[in-house]
């Protein structure tokens, strides 16, 4: 700019060599220059420093060496690491994932137009992605996807990955990273994702190579969804999505053989079933406890014919509702923190748990030192590191929970009903009590006000129970799981060992790509103010889910636990919501507001009869709290069923 | 609050105990914690001892040493890991490594009749007067002087963990400047192989 400035620029390499007759090589001007400095280039002039500049060349230039190699259509051009992704993909049955472009993905999206089998769902933010592919997988059983860049998109990712982590959903996350050579120097948008999924996830990747993408992806697939499913993460660096391979895509025995150290054990042991089926012969008042592994495993039916040969009554843990008809007979109902006082009940009198594929996770048992004191306990489940982890078991048996009922169902004495008559009459008189005592049938709470237990309750018989019903996580999860009324697997969808807020959104998206049925997001207004930028993917993707917001303008259960256990200190309890019908319009998504019970059916019928999303703004009473409910720390006979006189 | 912690055995409708209170369920483990010893075989993959100590610190198992080699097998590393806690405990880490994919066998071998050899170099400070004095001491513990200075001297020690620790406490009054030990390395006696147990 200035004249000074001007002088000290560099001579131009147009400049004479013989004008400088001490320079040996006039190549570049910095060796021209008369004092030649050294090169700012860590180890310049080896092959690792060219590496590391070709790649941030490559950088500044997003897509361009993708587009060399590009001579046409799909069928002629050089298939490329992104093919080899899209091919691996589609092999493992993929027909939708949730997804968000950057940087060092931009491979992928270059090709991708190529793949229209594939559908691409944009999503407005990675968690949301993460979700979806979350509900996806929970209601279909396959393996959800989702995707993103490095950095941002790979962090914004990690809490869907935990969820899925937690509650055992199969998904693969894949991410993009920037080129190999530049990992490790900070470049723009670079994090150590592998580090940060390593300990959430099943197992994770990072992809170098081109070459590695058909077996790694294969690998992935293979490792989310056998056994204990989990989520799988791949990163995959720039130069692998654009480098050029041959490689084939490996046969599902090749996958097994070169996966030693992962062989789940499916089958239970002969004589831990033998033990077992003695176990059920003696016991006088035995209870079923069903978890998600039934789920995972599809093995409800076998679960029922368990049940009815015994004559056992069957109790869920939340993410094992669905695993049996909430009619059936011997369908007692949902265990734990939250769950029915009967039930909690009968496990404290119980003399023998037989548990299925559920892990005795504190919201269920409480104080395990005072949990269900008079029984002895059957285990099963697949994971042998979650036997003996949290309660000391009995008779412990490591198998898939569909092969292992199978197996027992020969090996156990019928028991007719008439056999536990006393039993029965005690559950039946339970019951009996304790949905007397917590049921709303009016749908008001307390002077007209809107009861969530009414509304949830409403939209399960309005939609036949056929629905999915898809919940976020506090007092709208509990009120979901109590009150829906659930009768078919995978149907339930709850984020229950991460308790993710915001979740209902997003995974209902996923779930509603994956399920012919109606999809109900339950949601409250503190969960769906963390994710509701999803709305217009909603209608981008004219994907059509039912939002149910449950609005007390409150973090209700941080309410109720302030209110209760907090000697009523609020702070933060109270949260302000925007106008949602405003917002729903904004989105170009049809509303309704209901206040009152005698609105609650019209609204629910009227967001059935939109063709796409909807949402219904449910203003509920303010201060209603989820009972009975077990203090954090006590035991499933520390019920707390009412408050401040008031009766929920 | 309901009533249920008096509901016992007897509440069902039969006759028993109606307000016998019920013994403490028992929670996993002993609490009384010991020495165990974990031998691992595990795929040689860059970022396997990361998630073998990612796993051990998530899960709050506290290592006491852990040695890591490559063995005869091309692809196959070993890990010798010490850890302190009860059965229980150490058999759920055992189970928690085992969900590893990179983990292909884990055997706890405490109980068994094993070899077991740690190696130390140890810079203790001598002087003129007692450097005669310490390398008795060396020779007598079955150790090495492996290198000599004007005011120290490196001695090479191996035994088991036990072994080291008593030549330490004969040795620490001469001064020790600086002290590096491998960590507890384990073979079981006798003709059994873990290797072969892993029929790869």
């Amino acid at each position: 700019m200035t004249k000074r400035g001007a002088a000290k620029a560099p001579p131009s390499p147009k400049t004479p060599a013989a004008a400088q007759p001490a320079a040996k090589v006039a190549a570049s001007p910095a060796a021209a220059s008369p004092a030649a400095r050294r090169s700012h280039v860590p180890g310049d002039g080896t092959a690792h420093a060219a590496a590391v500049e070709q790649a941030r060349r490559e950088m500044l230039r997003e897509g361009t060496a993708a587009k060399a190699v590009q001579v046409g259509n799909r069928g002629s051009r050089t298939r490329i690491g992104a093919d080899a992704l899209c091919e691996a993909l589609l092999a493992q049955g993929v027909d939708v994932f949730f997804s968000y472009p950057g940087g060092v993905i931009l491979p992928l999206y270059d090709i991708l137009g190529d793949y229209p089998e594939l559908r691409h769902v944009l999503v407005r933010h990675e968690q949301g992605g993460a979700h979806a592919a979350d509900g996806y997988a929970r209601v279909t059983g396959r393996v959800g996807v989702c995707m993103g860049t490095s950095g941002p998109g790979a962090t914004n990712l990690v809490t869907g990955i935990g969820t899925a982590q937690l509650d055992s959903i199969p998904i693969v996350a894949i991410t993009g990273n920037v080129p190999s050579a530049l990992i490790g120097k900070d470049a723009f948008q670079e994090i150590d994702i592998n580090g940060i999924t390593l300990p959430m996830t099943k197992h994770n990747y990072l992809v170098r190579k081109a070459d590695d993408i058909p077996h790694v992806i294969a690998e992935a697939f293979h490792i989310a969804r056998s056994g204990r499913p989990g989520p799988v993460h791949v990163d995959i660096t720039k130069d692998a999505l654009q480098g050029e391979t041959q490689a084939p895509h490996p046969t599902q025995d090749e996958i097994v053989a070169g996966l030693p150290g992962f062989r789940p054990n499916m089958d239970g042991n002969y004589r831990q079933l033998k033990l077992a089926a003695t176990e059920l012969a003696n016991a006088k008042r035995p209870m079923i406890l069903a978890g998600h592994g039934v789920l995972h495993a599809r093995a409800w039916d076998d679960l029922k014919a368990l049940a009815e040969k015994t004559s056992i009554p069957v109790a869920w843990t939340l993410l094992g509702i669905g695993s049996m008809d909430e009619r059936h007979p011997l369908a007692y109902g949902y265990m734990g923190m939250h769950g029915w006082k009967h039930v909690n009940r009968a496990i404290q009198s119980a003399d023998l748990l037989f548990a299925v594929g559920m892990r005795f996770d504190d919201r269920v048992t409480g104080n395990v030192r005072t949990y269900a004191p008079y029984a002895r306990i059957v285990h099963v489940d697949i994971d042998p590191a979650e036997i003996g982890k949290n309660v000391a078991v009995e008779v412990p048996i490591v198998g898939d929970a569909g092969r292992v009922l199978k197996a027992l169902l020969p090996m156990v004495a019928a028991v007719a009903p008439e056999a536990r008559k006393d039993y029965f009459d005690q559950l039946a008189e339970w019951k009996h009590e304790s949905e007397g005592s917590s049921w709303h049938g009016s749908g008001a709470w307390r002077d007209g006000l809107l009861s969530a237990d009414y509304v949830v309750q409403r939209i399960g018989e309005l939609s036949d129970h056929e629905a999915v019903y898809v919940a976020d996580v506090g007092q709208n999860q509990m009120w979901l799981a109590r009150y829906a009324g659930f009768r078919h697997p995978n149907t339930h969808v709850s984020s229950g060992g991460l308790g993710t807020m915001g979740f209902s959104v997003p995974a209902a998206m996923g779930a509603a790509l994956g399920s012919d049925r109606e999809v109900w997001a339950i949601t409250g207004d503190g969960g769906f103010q963390m994710t509701f930028q999803e709305l217009m993917t909603l209608v981008q993707d004219r994907i059509p889910v039912k939002i149910a917001l449950f609005d007390n303008k409150k973090l209700g259960m941080i309410r109720q636990w302030q209110e209760i256990i907090y000697a009523g200190n609020y702070h933060s309890a109270h949260l302000l919501g925007p106008d949602y019908l405003k917002l729903a319009e904004a989105f170009g998504i049809p509303a309704l507001k209901a206040s009152s019970p005698a609105e609650v059916d019209d609204a629910i019928r009227f967001a059935q009869g939109v063709d796409g999303p909807a949402l219904i703004w449910f203003e509920i009473a303010e201060e209603q709290n989820v009972f009975p409910m077990m203090p954090a720390g006590k035991g499933l006979s520390d019920l707390i069923e009412k408050w401040g006189g008031a009766e929920e | 609050m309901s009533a249920d912690a008096g509901s016992g055995p007897g509440a069902a409708g039969g006759p028993g105990p109606a307000h016998a209170t019920p013994p403490p369920r028992a929670i996993p483990g002993t609490g009384e914690g010991r020495l165990h010893r974990l031998v691992a075989l595990v795929n040689d993959r860059p970022g396997v001892l990361n998630r073998v100590a990612s796993l051990m610190r998530a899960r709050s198992f506290n290592i006491d040493s852990l040695a890591v080699s490559h063995t005869d097998q091309p692809g196959l590393s070993r890990m010798t890991i010490t850890l302190h806690g009860d059965d229980v405990a150490v058999e759920q880490a055992a189970k928690q490594l085992y969900r590893l994919i990179d983990v292909l066998k884990v055997q706890d071998v405490t109980s068994e009749p094993t070899i077991e050899h740690e190696l130390a170099l140890v810079k203790v400070r001598a002087t003129d007067a007692n450097r005669a004095e310490i390398a008795q001491i060396v020779e007598l513990s079955k150790g090495r002087v492996v290198d000599l200075a004007a005011e120290s001297l490196v001695v090479e020690i191996a035994g088991t963990e036990a072994e080291v620790d008593a030549f330490l406490g004969l040795i620490r009054t001469y001064g020790i400047k600086e002290l590096v030990r491998t960590g507890a390395v384990v073979m079981t006696r006798g003709s059994g192989s873990i290797e072969e147990a892993l029929k790869r």
